[in-house]
């Protein structure tokens, strides 16, 4: 059972802050995490490994800074660590992106061996597209199982697997063959407090560098310039003025709230 | 990147996502959008789905304005599986070349669309909050929030066809506008064996919606609230206003709620007409999942929570009085 | 056979630890140094001045790679009243010559930088772990406990480097809790500037100038309160550290203390304009020469700010953690040349410190932190004094200068000449 996880470096959400002047995120100083829901995907993948063996392998791809986040997964309990990083990459859309990762995958499988599940996280809280997990399994033409909240039953010998998902309006349960891509929900497990042997595997395991050298990756489909998608402007939302504080809890106060309300109850039609 | 001929490219095309033979909200929302796309292009609104029968949806479809509706039924089709939704739906868009691909950006369509695009090669933009059309190029312009929030960005995609974008539940008004519909069936030969994903089980909860956001009103609960049973306290203003309840991340990891009624940044993201923020004090993280909400009326102990920081009305008082005193207030003017 | 994870235990990627573990990793010593921060740096605050010296002996190119701002080519103190200040210090030519006496630098990028070294040297670093204890064994330490599941490490030596708050030396009972007379309490800002802009406020030629000035004086409301503002590439350091039992006598909160100095009317100026990048607040040890604990038993050896090694006066703390970490790293090699890693063997460690300036410059300045605490007129009166009198010399208002003299004389009547030349002459003693 081997398990290669798609991971990607963010930063700390809870640190960034905006310059509403220039309309920017204010970056600097704000340290790069791995993406909370990949976690999860990490952790998933090392509790198969613990019950039915095999090796868990990490990729992201981003600049060599992502090492960091790499280090972080070794301590969770990976084996191997890939980062895909080459100024062709940059400015990628979710397209050229899960073009990368898939070919950079098929390079890792080259040297871990042939990987049963593929895992990511739902989406990244940056991005929050949640488009290149699918996007991978498109491109490996393998099943895909997105919002992952259960690990129901692993088949090793039949290699299927049996998963639990979110859907619109409740939960589903399917059974797909492997290999698979599954996308995690932060509900999937609990992140464990890595023992000590990992972090000091991690500190002696380094992590290998793949870029279009190394790897089959076709530069027409990669970066910026072969993403069909541009940016054609970023800007803040306006600043969200502090509002009123109504005095008190009573009745008159609880009438005056109604009477704010009221004209947005009557566009919602609830009047 | 391949490069194409985009003027072979015509016509706005919505998903029809439906569920139990009824057609989803947002894809009625998404159909009164597309016409004033259509009209800007001076092109037709169409629609599409599959499904094992999707027929009688038409009535539907047609009462909000689609020209066309082009639909692929199969048994083999039935519930939502990626892979042969992917397919069949790949294979009517590659046939037919529409300009503009809109899908609601539910569990379902944001599933699905990922997976079409990349078939296609086709740029994709998630969960975009507005749509525009640029006069001067006639692309279309999807705006969306990035970073939870903190930041918008427009994307375009200037060279690719179809556009494709799945767009959020709410955002957009469903607007009555019936038209003469023709409705084109196509083929997709596909049986069950060769389907490799099975569904073993569908659990319908219906109470625990998983879309949060498809509620223009939301009462949500946090730490505050004590303890689980208080939680009806939550639900009872909601049924009174006609929306849902949710949580904060901290309930839920108190074991109060199911993940699924959490909003924030490891949950879902919200922008409600009203949101009602109860014995939550307003951590970055659930800010995040809720700020772009259009009124947030916030009840907290504590008059220096965070909270009342971006609420657009604050009370300072104890949720659990407040919320039954709102209850009953609410109750006797909306006289239901 | 013993058990043994690694040769050295070192807890703490400070400067210190850093230090040890680069001096053994190039030695051939397998190390594992083991830091609660996220990464090397990350808990640490300090001033930001760095001196090359301590470096040097240990890594000598260091300057090429380094991380470093400004070389300081002028360093000023200021007696700060409400409206006055005072000025002293030197620029000098000589200064702006290699090797550089001391530079501007910012902690967090510089440990990162110490750290890639000595893991380039060899050694292991762990982050977000907690050392909770050490393991005894027949009175002797023979490893650490961590928070981590299976977190136990066993090793011939421990050695702690493991900041202010050491919870090894307390644990051996090697050194009592702190107690608020014998820390500061230091907040900084960095206030980003284009450099240009800070080259024209402080008279340097270039970026790679810098300078500092150091903050005392009657403003400070007679608290044990040490200023300082330093340039460094693009931005201002300014802070301030202050003897937390004197924060908690005057009922003073130490960020409006700095929001005070921000805006006084001389500071004001020189960061007018800039954009507040950082906060940051640590603990300082300033007990001085007397609150230094023993630094070594079996098995075990304490370096830097663990082991209050700091010089308050001259605000040095991170050399003499690099020269503690290299001491205790080569006591260590000693040891294991002789295969013995007792208290006996350890106590060279204490020798080596001794005859190093380390321990001989915070010998010389050893009275100095109880005489600050009990004699607050050198802090507020004298400087005010000296403030006052400097302005009638040099304001021109027609009384001849004879008289203002006799005036001053008598000013220092009123402060008691004897009592003052008494401060002065301890003073002039405890610092000589």
């Amino acid at each position: 059972m081997h398990s290669l996880v798609f991971i990607k470096q963010v930063p700390d959400a809870a640190q960034v802050r905006i310059n509403y002047e220039t309309g920017t995120l204010i970056r600097e100083g704000v340290p790069s995490i791995i993406n909370p829901f990949d976690a999860h995907a990490i952790e998933a993948a090392v509790q198969l490994k613990d019950k039915y063996g095999g090796n868990v392998s990490v990729i992201s791809m981003g600049p060599p800074m992502a090492k960091e986040i790499l280090k972080k997964a070794l301590a969770m309990g990976a084996d191997k660590v890939f980062l895909l990083s080459d100024m062709v990459f940059a400015g990628a859309d979710t397209l050229a992106t899960s073009y990368a990762l898939w070919a950079g995958a098929k390079k890792v499988a080259e040297e871990v061996g042939s990987i049963d599940i593929y895992w990511t996280g739902k989406q990244a809280i940056d991005g929050d597209t949640a488009q290149t997990g699918p996007g991978i399994a498109t491109r490996f033409n393998i099943p895909l199982v997105t919002y992952a909240v259960e690990i129901k039953e692993v088949d090793k010998q039949n290699k299927k697997i049996k998963v639990s998902r979110l859907i619109d309006g409740g939960m589903e349960t399917v059974e797909v063959p492997l290999p698979c891509l599954i996308t995690t929900e932060e509900t999937i497990n609990t992140l464990r407090y890595a023992p000590l042997p990992y972090l000091i595997k991690a500190a002696k395991t380094s992590v290998v560098l793949l870029n279009s050298g190394n790897t089959e990756i076709d530069a027409e489909q990669c970066g910026l310039k072969n993403s069909p998608t541009k940016v054609k402007k970023a800007f803040t939302p306006p600043k969200r003025e502090k509002g009123e504080m109504l005095e008190g809890n009573d009745e008159k106060t609880l009438n005056a709230l109604y009477d704010k309300l009221e004209p947005i109850l009557k566009q919602c039609g609830k009047l | 990147m391949i490069k194409q001929n985009i003027t072979e490219y015509n016509n706005v095309w919505v998903f029809i996502e439906h569920n139990k033979g009824k057609v989803e909200l947002v894809s009625l929302q998404l159909l009164s959008k597309a016409k004033e796309i259509a009209r800007d292009l001076h092109c037709d609104v169409c629609a599409f789905t599959v499904g094992d029968n999707v027929k009688p949806l038409e009535n539907e479809v047609a009462e909000y304005g689609a020209k066309k509706f082009y639909i692929i039924e199969n048994s083999a089709l039935k519930d939502y599986r990626t892979e042969p939704w992917r397919d069949s739906i790949s294979h009517l868009i590659s046939k037919n070349k529409p300009a503009v691909v809109l899908i609601g950006a539910t569990a379902l369509g944001r599933d699905l669309a990922g997976t079409v695009a990349t078939v296609l090669k086709a740029g994709l933009t998630a969960d975009t909050t507005a749509l525009d059309i640029d006069p001067e190029t006639k692309n279309l312009l999807m705006t969306r929030p990035t970073f939870g929030g903190n930041l918008m960005a427009t994307i375009f995609c200037p060279d690719n066809r179809p556009q494709m974008s799945t767009v959020r539940p709410g955002v957009f008004e469903a607007i009555k506008n019936p038209s003469k519909m023709e409705i084109i069936k196509d083929k997709f030969s596909i049986t069950e064996d060769e389907i490799v994903k099975k569904i073993i089980e569908k659990v319908q909860t219906g109470e625990d919606k998983l879309n949060l956001g498809f509620y223009d009103i939301i009462v949500a609960g946090g730490k505050g609230m004590g303890k689980k049973e208080n939680f009806k306290l939550l639900e009872n203003l909601a049924n009174v206003l006609g929306g849902t309840w949710a949580v904060s991340r901290q309930a839920v990891q108190m074991g109060w709620a199911h993940h699924t009624r959490q909003v924030g940044q490891t949950g879902q993201t919200v922008h409600p007409k009203i949101y009602i923020a109860a014995g939550i004090s307003g951590a970055i993280q659930h800010l995040a999942g809720m700020k772009s909400s259009d009124i947030i009326v916030a009840i907290n102990t504590d008059d220096q929570a965070p909270i009342f920081e971006i609420a657009t009305y604050g009370i300072v008082g104890d949720a659990l009085k407040v919320l039954p005193k709102l209850t009953k207030t609410f109750k006797g003017k909306l006289k239901i | 056979m013993k058990k043994k994870d690694f040769d050295v235990i070192i807890v703490g990627a400070g400067p210190a630890g850093l230090a040890a573990a680069y001096k053994l990793s190039t030695a051939g010593i397998k190390v594992i140094v083991i830091e609660r921060g996220a990464f090397p740096g990350a808990k640490n605050v300090m001033g930001g001045i760095f001196y090359r010296k301590a470096m040097e002996d240990l890594i000598p190119d260091f300057e090429k790679t380094a991380p470093l701002e400004r070389h300081i080519i002028e360093q000023k103190v200021w007696l700060l009243s409400e409206d006055s200040a005072l000025s002293g210090g030197l620029r000098s030519e000589k200064f702006n010559k290699e090797p550089y006496n001391c530079y501007s630098v910012f902690r967090a990028k510089f440990d990162k930088w110490f750290a890639e070294r000595a893991k380039e040297a060899g050694a292991l670093i762990i982050t977000e772990t907690v050392v909770k204890e050490p393991i005894i064994e027949n009175g002797k330490v023979v490893g650490v406990k961590t928070d981590r599941p299976d977190g136990d490490l066993y090793a011939d030596v421990v050695i702690a480097a493991d900041g202010i708050n050491s919870l090894l030396t307390k644990a051996l009972g090697l050194r009592e809790s702190i107690t608020p007379d014998k820390v500061a309490l230091t907040v900084k800002e960095i206030i980003g500037l284009p450099e240009k802009v800070i080259n024209d406020r402080f008279c340097l030629n270039n970026n790679s100038e810098g300078a500092t000035i150091e903050i005392t004086g009657p403003f400070f409301e007679g608290m044990v309160t040490m200023g300082f503002i330093y340039t460094n590439e693009s931005s201002i350091s300014i802070g301030l550290g202050t003897i937390v039992e004197d924060l908690v006598k005057h009922k003073v909160n130490i960020n409006d203390l700095l929001e005070k100095l921000k805006n006084h009317p001389i500071v004001k100026p020189l960061i007018a304009g800039g954009e507040i990048k950082e906060y940051m607040a640590h603990m300082i040890p300033e007990g001085g020469y007397f609150a230094i604990p023993k630094l070594y038993t079996d098995g075990f050896m304490v370096c830097g700010d663990a082991a209050m090694l700091v010089n308050a006066v001259h605000r040095e703390g991170s050399n003499l953690a690099i020269e503690s970490g290299k001491l205790a790293a080569e006591t260590y090699l000693k040891a294991k040349e002789a295969g013995d890693f007792s208290a006996k063997t350890l106590s060279v460690y204490q020798k080596k410190m001794k005859n190093s300036f380390v321990l001989k410059d915070l010998k010389m300045y050893r009275h100095l932190p109880k005489m600050m605490e009990e004699k607050r007129q050198l802090l507020t009166k004298y400087p005010q004094f000296a403030i006052d009198a400097v302005y009638d010399m040099y304001n021109i208002d027609g009384v001849p200068k004879v008289d203002k003299i006799k005036a001053i004389k008598k000013s220092i009547g009123k402060l008691g000449y004897i009592r003052m030349a008494k401060d002065m002459f301890d003073l002039w003693r405890k610092v000589r």
